[in-house]
């Protein structure tokens, strides 16, 4: 059976979305292997829950095409829902069902077979530590909960594909890490997962990564690759003056994007540029002054330096 | 108080009042409708009765009584009958309102004098009937020179002319659309706001389960409240059920049917709750108004007739006044039936169809 399987989860070519004038989403190409976690890294309203929306069917492509899990979309979404599993941006649950009620309507709605519903349930709230809250109302429930609650809810039919929108950005970091530990199990044992995050250390993670911005996507591959295919230099500058230093390098075309990180400047550069020239340019003789290997932060910046953004 | 920053305010408010499109559409729209179609359509001074009669005089004076009551425009006489069951029997169907009979006898009572000349039978079970028959008692008999009350008005189904016995059939309706329409209109939109609905069409769930799923817990609270009327008009104020509480309940039933339909397309029209509200309240004054709940049908210019025709509560308040009070069965009203049933049908499917399961 496996090898009937088509070998990509998801396949877009040319995928658009307009919205009026706005092109939220513009002839994105994707391909994302089965049993991979795949990255979307992007500032807000890049198009990552455009994207996402389309690919599980909630939005019509207005040109382009995507294949998910061999199914064409939006043409075959009714058959596409049973097999995956959405999480969307917003808590979608119901707040004033229990914890065990919400299971138990998600259960029913994906017309899992009663006997086995209980069992799935069971194992959820074993799973994500649910046993003792079981009777909890979901809107009374922490932010890190609430999205446990969500995850444990869309996967309770054992989907093959799971897309997640941003799941983590109103979780402490203390749960955002113990989310992801669940996100990899589920990878371990076989499903493919989808996620778009504005976190450069979730993004770290994933097996393959693509960075959007403005509806493009700038920039896709292994975090490792991505990083050894940056081109230009990372310069780490540490200076007194740390704003009039990122105002003054931001001005010299020689210089893709300065980003402060704690006291520090990480000054990314064209391969051209040596040391040299970036002490001429500071206001004061900086304290610290070295090349450092790329992160997915430069990688980021470089990917959307066109567009003057910078700050994440 | 700084009249900038209460300026800056006024400002936002407007510009924001400008987007919400539906809103303002309302304000405009509800003041110059409804005065436009109830300034029309209230009328107490009523006119056109539908009505029938029985002549079995045949005589000059007999025709001339006919020829004035026609005259009067009270009554609009549909034609004539051959007996006073005829008569009922129509009456009960709800086709005619008023019924005429003038007894072969008719010349001799005129000048005997010794009983009234003629008969009204009026249909008790909407007050507004008794009202204008009672106009009809005014008019002077041929060949009278004396005062004579020659007219006898039998009051039907409603005797004693007890307010309750006409308002609590109606009221059923008007409480089953306040409650009805309001709480699912206000459903789906809910779960929009509360971005419930996005997790719900990411599954397979299908517009006519979510539709349905939605109805069907109202369909019983409905029931219950029909139960709860029935039972306080019976025990507080005596009003009747002279036809069979199952067909009270039938028609209910469709009633219901057609309000939870009404409601649920106005959830998929509104974007918030507050919206939601005033569409509901919308679709209630006209309800009130025009469907001779309040304000007699018969009274009403043709215009406001026909609206009142594709309301649900002008149906049901014909069906449920027929069987509750005048013993009618669902069969004898075919029409209400037919008309109640379809205005469910139309207005479900309509609303299943606007259910997208897409977000575009």
């Amino acid at each position: 059976m496996v090898s009937e399987l088509p070998e990509y989860a998801i396949m877009a070519r040319g995928l658009t979305r307009r919205f009026g004038e706005l092109v939220a989403v513009d002839h994105i190409d994707l391909s994302v292997s089965r049993g991979q976690v795949y990255g979307f890294l992007g500032p807000n309203g890049s198009g990552k829950s455009t994207t996402l929306r389309m690919l599980c069917g909630l939005l019509t492509p207005t040109s382009g095409s995507a294949e998910v899990l061999g199914l064409h979309m939006p043409e075959q979404a009714e058959l596409l829902k049973k097999r995956i599993g959405y999480m969307t941006q917003k808590f979608s649950l119901y707040e004033d069902l229990s914890v065990l009620e919400n299971l138990q309507f998600l259960a029913a709605v994906h017309d899992i077979p009663r006997k086995l519903a209980k069992s799935r349930i069971a194992e959820m709230l074993e799973r994500y530590h649910f046993v003792d809250r079981q009777h909890q109302l979901a809107g009374t429930m922490s932010g890190g909960q609430k999205q446990r609650l969500s995850l444990a809810g869309s996967i309770l039919h054992e989907p093959e594909l799971l897309l997640l929108d941003e799941p983590t950005s109103a979780v402490d970091p203390e749960s955002r890490r113990d989310f992801w530990s669940k996100l990899f199990e589920l990878a371990d044992a076989g499903t493919t997962l989808l996620v778009s995050t504005h976190y450069m250390d979730e993004a770290e993670r994933c097996h393959r990564l693509a960075i959007l911005d403005q509806g493009k996507l700038v920039a896709d591959g292994t975090p490792k690759s991505l990083c050894e295919q940056l081109p230009g230099k990372v310069w780490l500058v540490q200076t007194e003056q740390a704003r009039a230093a990122e105002t003054a390098l931001r001005k010299l075309p020689e210089i893709i994007g300065v980003a402060q990180i704690g006291m520090d400047l990480r000054v990314l550069a064209k391969a051209s540029v040596d040391q040299q020239f970036i002490r001429n340019h500071l206001p004061s003789e900086p304290l610290r002054l070295e090349m450092t290997t790329p992160n997915l932060e430069d990688v980021f910046v470089a990917a959307t330096h066109k567009h003057d953004r910078v700050v994440l | 108080m700084n009249i900038n920053r209460l300026m800056a305010i006024v400002l936002k408010e407007l510009r924001q009042l400008r987007r919400d499109r539906l809103t303002f559409g309302m304000i405009l729209g509800i003041p110059s409708l409804q005065l436009i179609l109830f300034g029309f359509a209230i009328n107490l001074d009523i006119r056109h009765i539908d009505a029938a009669y029985v002549d079995q005089a045949q005589t000059v004076q007999s025709r001339e009584t006919i020829a004035r009551l026609k005259a009067t425009e009270v009554v609009n006489l549909r034609g004539q009958l051959f007996s006073p069951e005829q008569l009922q029997t129509e009456m009960r169907k709800g086709h005619i309102s008023v019924g005429i009979v003038i007894p072969a006898d008719f010349e001799r009572r005129l000048q005997v004098r010794d009983r009234p000349a003629y008969q009204i039978m009026v249909d008790g079970s909407d007050q507004t009937v008794q009202a204008a028959a009672r106009q009809l008692a005014q008019m002077p008999l041929p060949a009278l020179n004396k005062p004579y009350q020659g007219t006898e008005i039998v009051n039907f189904y409603n005797p004693e002319r007890r307010a309750p016995v006409n308002t609590v059939p109606g009221l059923i309706g008007v409480i089953l659309t306040m409650t009805l329409v309001m709480f699912t209109a206000m459903a789906l939109v809910r779960e929009r706001e509360r971005g419930n609905l996005e997790m719900l069409i990411a599954t397979p769930v299908s517009p006519w389960e979510l539709t349905i799923g939605k109805v069907l817990p109202f369909v019983f609270i409905g029931l219950v409240q029909v139960t709860v009327v029935l039972l306080l008009g019976k025990l507080v104020f005596s009003v009747p059920i002279r036809g069979s509480l199952l067909e009270v309940y039938a028609a209910a039933l469709l009633f219901i049917l057609a309000n939870l339909s009404l409601g649920i397309l106005l959830s998929t029209m509104a974007k918030s709750q507050f919206q939601a509200m005033q569409l509901a309240f919308f679709t209630f004054l006209p309800q009130i108004l025009l469907s001779g709940f309040m304000f007699p049908y018969a009274g009403m210019p043709v215009f406001a007739q026909r609206i009142a025709e594709i309301l649900p509560m002008t149906h049901f308040i014909r069906l449920i006044r027929g069987i509750m009070l005048r013993g009618a069965d669902l069969w004898d009203m075919p029409w209400d039936l037919a008309a109640l049933a379809m205005i469910a049908a139309v207005l479900l499917t309509i609303s299943t169809r606007r259910i997208s399961k897409r977000l575009d």
